[in-house]
């Protein structure tokens, strides 16, 4: 309390001579910490640093140093089911990923409507955010039981039809995986898009509306180029983040039906704690940087020139 | 639509037609809304589908599991009393392995917010040398995906035996939970002015000082919303604790109820009753802090 009232006429002081404050500023803060103080300062970051150095350099090193073997390559190319995986991959990222966005990015304009009924809705339509992704996971597992899941029960009850089990082949297991993902992390980029859109000043849609762009026209020609970079960034981020997606694979199909589903994060893990080989669990997963790395290169430096002001 | 210039006969016609382009307005308006209910109604039911099924399940009888009821003929609350009295092999452990989580929570939050609101401090306000090449860390951190790092992580807690120590999990956490955190606290710090921190320096104020009576302080919104965030990632994350914690007594919540799954004929009541109370507290932390989390999050982006 003492300190604050010190603190404002000092401030008023150094305020109305500019100069002085900058020679402060850039004596005291900016070019060559002091002694003690630089000590703390050093003694402030070295936290972080050493959970840096521990907790991410030397495990990926020693991934790198575990996967470094080129017969591991041979023997993870050889496996057709690494070749299913990589089709999976594919899939899972190339479409999931970009029609979660693309719904997320409707459904943010569906959300600007004014009304307490539309914001009723939001609330209900962020739960799956906020439910951990294990329990509803599992859920949908057993809602897609052929036998006794409700899915079935509901087709069967409403249009009299047997619908087919979902899990038990291939493409409709893949689908239903990738539907879970939709289901779990839409709400999540729908909230973020809606910021997006509620920082466009209404000036300009206004304005484009006196021009009579209304409608899906304001859309084409106003909103979305204003959202393209955040929509650019979301999408890269989502595909980063789901390219290490290990439950919902893991918890809606288990990999199955005969390891057919799995993606690149569950195979990892199969392959290191099911089969005992976490060498070629590591290598199956540092196959995958040739992706990895440019979407990193490419997001970082979306980071740096567009600084993300939502 | 200005008719007051207009002559008498061109007023009459404009009312005419502007009466049909009202009517028009109005079934366009009508068919909107309509069409805007039903859309609601459909993401209702996409929506609460999977929740509908959990908290159903868990209100089923033990022979009622595999009826395919859309709804408990006999509603029972046995698989919550089950799950408050561990009741079940499963579950012998339930409240231990409740408070683990607790216990992994709590510490993920206080040592994220600490490393990395220090780390901040000494980046954006301190401005100690070479301070990006941190920030750039972080940032790249934030984007390596957790579960890649998972085997040679478990290998090096293998190795240092730490497995089944809460501690080893603590760590993965924070690991992942700091990089956001630093991403957050550096675009806030931005708003607080740089004067604040220099005529407390004149003052004579020592940079613990500081950080602790001006920094800590005027952060409060940004720590509580990556206070939050770092709570419900070590709530919510499966794999690592799934990895590291095997043994009955050191398990998380999440990690006991992904067993049921190992037995063939799983009590799908008791289980779903156990998801249910694991995933209450994480709910209303959310919807609690939903405010100030979304505030956060659109802060700087993204991370879910």
């Amino acid at each position: 309390m003492a300190d604050g009232t010190q603190v404002l006429p000092n401030r008023a002081a150094v305020a109305t001579q500019p100069n002085l404050a900058g020679r402060l500023r850039s004596r005291f803060w900016r070019g060559h910490l002091q002694g003690s103080e630089y000590a703390w300062a050093l003694a402030f970051c070295v936290p972080y640093i050493l959970v840096f150095f521990v907790f991410v350099v030397y495990p990926v090193a020693f991934g790198i140093w575990m996967g470094s073997e080129p017969k591991l390559y041979t023997q993870l190319f050889s496996d057709p089911i690494y070749e299913m995986t990589l089709v999976n991959t594919a899939i899972y990222l190339g479409v999931a990923i970009n029609l979660k966005m693309f719904c997320a990015l409707l459904l943010s304009g569906f959300f600007m409507r004014p009304g307490w009924w539309n914001k009723a809705l939001l609330m209900i339509f962020v739960l799956p955010w906020a439910v951990p992704s294990l329990p509803v996971f599992i859920s949908i597992h057993w809602l897609l039981n052929g036998e006794f899941g409700l899915l079935n029960n509901l087709i069967y009850d409403v249009f009299h039809i047997t619908a087919p089990d979902w899990l038990t082949s291939r493409w409709t297991a893949l689908g239903s995986a990738m539907l879970s993902h939709i289901w779990k992390w839409m709400p999540f980029w729908t909230v973020i898009l809606l910021a997006g859109r509620m920082a466009i000043p209404s000036e300009i849609k206004d304005a484009a509306k006196v021009d009579g762009a209304t409608g899906i026209r304001s859309f084409i020609h106003v909103s979305f180029p204003l959202l393209a970079n955040l929509y650019l960034i979301c999408t890269l981020l989502s595909t980063i983040f789901s390219l290490g997606d290990f439950n919902t694979i893991y918890f809606v199909t288990g990999g199955g039906p005969a390891d057919t589903t799995h993606v690149l994060a569950t195979l990892g893990i199969r392959y290191a704690f099911d089969l005992a080989e976490p060498r070629l669990g590591v290598a199956a997963v540092i196959s995958a940087l040739p992706l990895l790395i440019p979407l990193v290169i490419i997001l970082m430096r979306k980071f740096r020139t567009s600084q993300v002001q939502l | 639509m200005t008719t007051t210039t207009f002559e008498a006969s061109a007023v009459v016609a404009g009312r005419a037609q502007s009466q049909t382009m009202r009517r028009a307005a109005r079934r366009r308006r009508i068919i909107t809304a309509v069409a805007a209910g039903i859309f609601s109604i459909a993401l209702m039911f996409w929506t609460l589908l999977p929740i509908y099924n959990i908290i159903m399940v868990s209100f089923e009888g033990h022979n009622d599991v595999f009826s395919g009821n859309l709804f408990p003929s006999y509603p029972s609350t046995e698989g919550y009393w089950v799950v408050f009295t561990e009741g079940y092999w499963y579950l012998a452990n339930f409240w231990h392995q409740f408070g683990n989580s607790i216990y992994v929570g709590a510490a993920t939050t206080f040592l994220t917010l600490a490393i990395a609101s220090a780390a901040s401090f000494s980046i954006s306000r301190m401005r100690i040398n070479h301070g990006w090449l941190i920030s750039n860390a972080a940032l790249l951190t934030y984007v390596i995906p957790a579960s890649f790092l998972a085997i040679p992580f478990y290998r090096i807690m293998q190795i240092y035996g730490l497995t089944n120590n809460l501690w080893s999990v603590i760590a993965a956490e924070v690991t992942f939970a700091t990089p956001y955190a630093m991403f957050i606290f550096q675009q806030y710090g931005r708003s607080i002015p740089m004067e604040l921190d220099e005529s407390a320096r004149i003052d004579g104020a020592s940079p613990i000082q500081i950080y602790f009576r001006i920094y800590l302080p005027l952060m409060a919104p940004a720590l509580v919303a990556v206070g939050t965030y770092a709570l419900l990632l070590a709530w919510n994350e499966y794999l690592y604790q799934f990895l590291l914690l095997s043994d009955k007594r050191s398990m998380t919540v999440p990690v006991a109820l992904a067993q049921f799954l190992n037995s063939d004929e799983a009590p799908w009541n008791y289980m779903m009753a156990t998801a249910v109370v694991y995933a209450l507290p994480p709910i209303f932390v959310y919807y609690w802090f939903r405010r100030k989390m979304t505030s956060g999050l659109t802060m700087g982006g993204v991370k879910g």
